[in-house]
Order: C-alpha cells, then structure tokens, then sequence
C-alpha cells in the first residue's frame, strides 16, 4: 500500500511545486501537504505526487549505527567462535 | 513538396512516386531498390536468416533514437541473434494523413545512418496513407533476411553449467519510453539502448567463443528471453540479482512506479549462453565492443527448478523472476 | 550531499544477514506476525526474507492493499459511471486492473469508454482544463496516507471554481479491518508490523487502540528489508520483556502526532462512512470515509445516485481470501490458487492487485524454494 520512495529536492517552484528526484528522475510534486517549509537538498517522502513528510537525516544515521553495531558484534562473535575452534 | 503527408501520397499515382524518388531514394539508394521492380532479386551464398516485426512507438522521437532507426535496429538484430548477417531488409510504411513531411525525413534519414553501422540495404518498399485517426501517426514494417554465419544457436540448447551473460545494462529503452509518455510528468537522462547488435555478435562469432542460445530482451524484457528458455530448454535458469546491470535512473523509475527493470524493453543489448569455460573469453570480447562495454556474467543453467528463472540474492534468498504479464501499470498504492 | 543514501543504505547485504543472525539468536518462541500493508508483503516477498528467518517467525499478510479489498460493487460503480460519454473516469495505477461483478475499467477502457490511469490526483485537474464540456469523475482509493492528496485536491478544485470535477471516495481506515479480524475470535495474530506511510500522515498514535485492545505489539516499520528486519527484533523484544507497545522503527519518517496539516484538511472534506463492505472481509462500521455533506455538489455519489448500482456482491464461493487474512490459511491452502484465480484472472481480493498475498506468492514464491544453509 502507499507506494513511496525517498527523494531530493532540487528546485523550489512557484505555486507551492517544487522538483524531486529520485535515483536520477526528475519529477514534480506538490507541496500543499508539507507541514513546514522545505529547502533545496531535504530528502522528502514522495506518494503520488506530494510530498508527505520530511526525512530526519539524524534519525537514518542513528539507524544504520545501529546496524553497523549488530554487524561488528556479530563478526567478533564469530571470530571468537574461530578461535575456540581453532 | 507539401509539408505534409497527405491521402494521395499513398495512392500510388504521381505524388507516389514523388514521394519514393525524391525521399526514399535520396536515403535508401541501392542498385537493386533502384530498378523498382515488382520484387527484388536476391543473391545469396548460404543459408538464411529471415524475420519480420512492425514497430509502432509512442513518442515516435525519444531520447536515444526515433521510430525509424528502431526499425532499422531491430530486425537487423532479429537477425543477428540467429548468427546471421544483415543484408536485404523491406521497409513497408503506414502513415496517418497530415503526418509532418519533416517528420518523415528525420525518421527516413535516421534509418539510413542506421544501415551503414551494418552494410544493410532496403531493397523492397511500400508506402500507404491513411485517414487521419487510422494509425497513431506512423507504423514501420521491416522485413529483413541474413546470411548465416554461425549455425546452431537456439532456444532449446541450454544445458545444465551454460553460463549466462548480459551484454549492458537492462531496461534503458523501456525506461525512456516510460519516462517519456505524456502521462507522466517526468524528466530523465535515461536514454533508449537502441542499437544494432551486429558488430558485437560479428566479434563474437570471429573469436572463435561457441554460442549455444543469444537474444536481445525487446519487450518483456530480460524476464521474458529467460524464462523462455527455461521453458524451451526444460533447465532451470539462476541468475545472481546483484549482477544483472541496472543504470541507477531506471532503478529510480522502476521505484518510483513499482516496475521491476527485468521485465522492461531493451533495443541495444542482448543476452547469450555459452558453455562453461568459455564466459571469460566471450565476456572479454564483449567489453572490448562499444555495444557491450557494461557486459557482465550474470548467472547460469541449472537442473533444478526446471522452467523457471530463479533469482539469487546476495544474502543467500531465492525467489522466482516471473515472466512479465499484462499491462506495465504502476504500482501507486 | 547527505552521509546517508535513503535507498541502498537500507538494503545492505551485510546488514541484511546481521539482523537476520541476530533474530535467529533472539527468537525463543513462535511468533505470527502480520504486516498489515501490501507495500511490506512485496518488500518480504521480494527480498525473500521468510527464508533468512527462523521458523518461529511466520507471516500473515493483511489488507492493506487499498485496491484488493475494493469491493465489487464499488468499481460497477465506476464502470456505470464511465458509460456515460461525458463523463471521465479517472482513477490511480492497477485500480483498473480490478474486476467489478461483470468487467474491469481495464476492459471497459478497451471497449472505447474514457477511462484515464493519472499518476497523481493533481493531474485531473490538467483533465479538467483540457476537457471543459466533459465530467471529470476522480475515483478516489487508498489508506489514510492516499486520503489527504484527494482532500487537498477537492481544496484546489473548491478554491479555484473548477466546475467539472467530481469525487467518488473510496478512502479507506486501517485500525478498523484490523480490530474486525482480530475480533473475529478466529485469528492466530500476535503481533503486528504497521504500515509506516499511513502513520507518516495518521501518525503512529491510531495503532494505540490495538495494543489496548488485544495486547499485540504494534511496531511501524519502514518498507526496506532492514526497516522489516528490525522490527522482528522488536518484536520479539517486546515479547521477551514482557511488553506489548506501539513502537516506531520507521522514525526517520513517522512521528506520534503524524501530519496535522494534512490530517485537518481529510477533516475539512470528509468524514466516517457509516459502512463500507470489504472485498474478503465484508461489512465493517466506520471503516471509511466519504465526503461530508457540505460537499454534496461535488460528491459523484450523490450528483450520480439515479444510475448507481446499489447492491451488495457476494465474494467468489471458492476464494478463502477472508481465511487467509486472518491467518488461519495460506494462499497454497486456496483450491483456485494459480488455476482459475491468477494475477490476470483474479477471483478474490488478494489476488488482485501485485501486493495483494495470494499474487505475492503468484509472484515471487509459487516454487518452494530451498534455504540456504
């Protein structure tokens, strides 16, 4: 359900339009749901042709950290477990 | 002339052969188009090749290409794919009255700078024109027959260890025409891959590489050409997703509207199975060719999951690559 | 540039196969979780992740495909509506696919019958200005996340006296075909994976009730192989500690409040239908929404009331889709599965749309496909 796909903003355009892109296209939205204002380069969350909502850059590093951790934790489990066997 | 193409231009009387003279003949000139007779007459030392296909495109011009170098491209690579060397193609026109005549020439001119990357001629035409609403402005038939040169490449040869190579990457044309229809208010550089294939299968057959099977994926894409030969073959087909070449805009379309790229046109690549042990040497000739210069090994022939193309992930899933079916509708919601 | 790419960053193999380790580790019980959207049962069903999962975990896949659980008699509503040659019917992506009680849009458009796929509700409005002596009748669907762009387009057509475009709202709610199936004694669901766009609009708040009411965790997840991922291992951690919250994995999107903005302007427009009849499910109160009555010059429901169709449409005999949302079937269970009901032939709602589960399975998983050990 709600297909939607992160994408940035390139260019602001009059009528509360704005140009996102997505992989390398380029469509454009419409602003009139946005709850604040949006700037050039803001990652926004694209579902037929508006843009919902605003991406938290702080909230996606937070959890790729976290997956980061679980991979590292993991890998040195692992590299005990070789040890043991070893 | 008029500028514009109107219901006598097909009639067959004088404005007919106007039309042949002073625009076909100017592009499409060769002796045996020349001497416009009934049918041409052709010679030939071998074995032949022989297909046909009608192209019809909305939008007609499109980033990459037009109406007629496809026409040109794909029956040229129709051909191609059998082993065999383009020579004569026939060219039949259908165009809608009021068709912009400068239209017209592009599209006749394309298809002349097509046929010289090949040595391809049009030896046999027609031309009719009908009422406006008939016809979505143009449809191209060309008819096209080849030498062989490399006999034996089918649809039913795949055997278990074939390796599997794709010659750039997928989905380009498909993704251009997508981008491109009115409908949808989109911008991309994605450029259609149209092209004709036969230098690169002309390199390929003078390496010496054996060809067992080779296709170029047009509609349905990658999807259809292996899954095809799942079913012809009776073998299982398994390809490692993350080797298949997908340009990051056509990803980005296909995310955008919930396509999967495999199952989108393509007019410039094709796929091709060689026995194992020589992908290296086969994928080496294809990166040395402009036309293949993103190849890559993408899979290979099983004996498992007879008929069906599975999908390998690189964290170890599988899933099936479906053949394509019905209407490429976006997914919205 | 940002640190992050939104897309790739989320499906990282590596990451993939960690999460998928550390769940195997964590599990020490069986969970059934149903992910209630379609979007997320495409995402498991493409990147095969039932297979990365120990078995403890199993899937069931929910109604939250907006065009799988249209009921029939709703799209007769829109094929009589496009009879009419001056009217256009306008409606989103593979709505046109879906079988009424005797033809599709997709069919009816093949018979000549003006019928136009837009890819944004916005696009009508360009219909409206290039067909000035033509009804534009827009076929409004989708979940809460779909709702607020038909809103503000009744906002601009209101607003700028557009005379020619009419709405047909089919806007359907999430939490109720939740509480239905769930109160249907029947269902096997401990948990469950929200469908995150919605809560980008509703917020995370509207699953609260559900958590309340049956004691399930509820986490909103992303649509990534990892957003789904993580949120298993929430899961189970709630389990483990004993806790049964909503919980918000997707928080790179969703908030608790959601959008107020766009949720004022669906109030402005629209309100609870007292009924709406779910293709698989059946009658649900207040499951829908519908315009409000200021807005009945505009309402196609209202203008269209002579010609509509107005009877209820049983489901196929055959199809188990309502078993299969409850959980207590599997599409392979289905005696029609890939035989007379298929992705071009579909007899039931799950069939119909690709996010539909019985075309998930049609799709990515109709050979049994080996584990990787």
């Amino acid at each position: 359900m709600c297909l939607s796909i992160p994408s940035k903003i390139i260019e602001i355009l009059p009528d509360n339009y704005a140009i996102v892109d997505t992989m390398g296209v380029k469509r454009k939205v419409s602003l009139d749901l946005m709850p604040e204002p949006v700037n050039i380069g803001d990652y926004v969350l694209i579902h037929v042709g508006y843009a919902m909502t605003k991406l938290s850059e702080e909230d996606a590093i937070e959890s790729i950290k976290v997956y980061e951790e679980i991979l590292e934790k993991l890998d040195e489990e692992e590299g005990k477990l070789h040890k043991e066997v070893d | 002339m008029e500028n514009r193409i109107l219901l006598s231009h097909g009639g067959g009387g004088e404005e007919t052969q106007k039309l042949i003279k002073n625009l076909f003949f100017k592009y499409f000139s060769n002796p045996i188009l020349e001497k416009m007779e009934d049918a041409a007459v052709l010679n030939t030392n071998s074995k032949i090749a022989f297909t046909t296909d009608s192209f019809t495109i909305s939008p007609i011009f499109f980033k990459g290409g037009d109406i007629g170098k496809l026409s040109i491209a794909g029956t040229v690579n129709d051909i191609a794919m059998m082993g065999a060397k383009p020579r004569f193609l026939s060219c039949s026109f259908i165009i809608e009255e009021g068709f912009p005549f400068e239209d017209l020439e592009k599209i006749v001119k394309s298809m002349s700078e097509e046929m010289k990357k090949t040595e391809v001629k049009i030896v046999t035409g027609d031309t009719k024109v009908v009422p406006k609403g008939s016809v979505d402005k143009i449809f191209i038939n060309t008819t096209g027959i080849g030498e062989i040169i490399y006999d034996g490449i089918s649809a039913s040869n795949l055997e278990e260890g074939d390796i599997i190579l794709v010659s750039g990457s997928i989905g380009d044309h498909g993704a251009c025409i997508m981008a491109q229809r009115e409908d949808i208010e989109m911008e991309s550089e994605i450029s259609s891959d149209c092209a004709s294939l036969w230098p690169l299968v002309k390199d390929l057959i003078n390496s010496g590489v054996k060809i067992k099977a080779m296709r170029d994926p047009t509609r349905g894409g990658l999807s259809a050409v292996l899954n095809e030969w799942a079913n012809q073959s009776k073998i299982g087909i398994e390809i490692e997703e993350e080797k298949i070449p997908i340009k990051d805009e056509v990803q980005g379309l296909c995310e955008l509207l919930g396509l999967e790229a495999y199952t989108l046109a393509n007019e410039g690549k094709l796929v091709l199975v060689v026995p194992k042990g020589e992908e290296e040497k086969a994928l080496d000739i294809m990166l040395k060719s402009p036309l293949g210069k993103d190849s890559q090994i993408i899979g290979k022939v099983i004996s498992d999951y007879k008929g069906k193309v599975i999908l390998k992930s690189s964290y170890g899933t599988r899933r099936i690559m479906e053949p394509p079916a019905g209407e490429l509708l976006p997914r919205i919601c | 540039m940002s640190p992050i790419d939104y897309i790739k960053d989320f499906r990282d193999s590596k990451r993939i196969k960690a999460l998928a380790k550390l769940i195997q580790n964590e599990v020490d019980r069986p969970i059934n979780i149903m992910e209630v959207c379609g979007g997320h049962t495409h995402t498991i069903m493409k990147y095969g992740l039932k297979q990365l999962l120990p078995d403890e975990i199993d899937f069931i896949h929910g109604p939250g495909c907006p065009v799988c659980i249209m009921p029939k008699e709703r799209i007769d509503h829109a094929i009589t509506l496009a009879q009419d040659e001056n009217n256009i019917l306008a409606t989103l992506g593979d709505m046109i696919r879906v079988p009424g009680s005797k033809s599709s849009l997709q069919k009816e458009r093949a018979k000549g019958k003006n019928i136009k796929v837009v890819y944004a509700p916005f696009d009508a409005l360009k219909l409206a200005k290039d067909n000035p002596t033509k009804n534009i009748i827009y076929f409004a669907i989708g979940f809460e996340t779909t709702t607020p762009m038909t809103a503000a387009l009744i906002d601009k057509v209101l607003k700028e006296n557009i005379k020619n475009i009419y709405f047909h709202i089919n806007h359907v709610l999430v939490p109720p075909p939740i509480k239905a199936i769930m109160d249907s004694k029947e269902a096997i669901i401990d948990a469950f994976i929200g469908p995150s766009h919605v809560s980008v609009i509703a917020g995370a708040k509207i699953y609260q009730e559900i958590v309340d009411l049956y004691k399930t965790p509820v986490v909103v997840a992303g649509f990534e192989p990892l957003d789904i991922l993580e949120s298993i291992l929430w899961i189970i951690r709630q389990f483990k500690e004993n806790r049964r919250e909503v919980e918000i994995q997707y928080s790179r999107a969703v908030t608790w409040e959601g959008n107020i903005k766009a949720q004022q302007l669906i109030n402005k427009y629209m309100q609870p239908r007292e009924n709406f009849r779910w293709r698989g499910i059946g009658d649900i109160p207040y499951s829908a929404l519908k315009l409000k009555d200021d807005y009945a010059e505009i309402d196609a429901e209202k203008v269209f009331l002579d010609i509509l169709p107005n009877e209820a449409i049983d489901d196929h005999k055959l199809c188990i889709c309502g078993d299969i949302l409850k959980g207590t079937a599997k599409p392979y269970d289905c005696k029609v599965f890939g035989t007379a009901c298929t992705p071009q032939n579909p007899l039931g709602s799950c069939m119909v749309s690709s996010e539909g589960a019985c075309a998930a399975y049609y799709k990515y998983g109709k050979v049994k496909l080996v584990k990787e050990v």
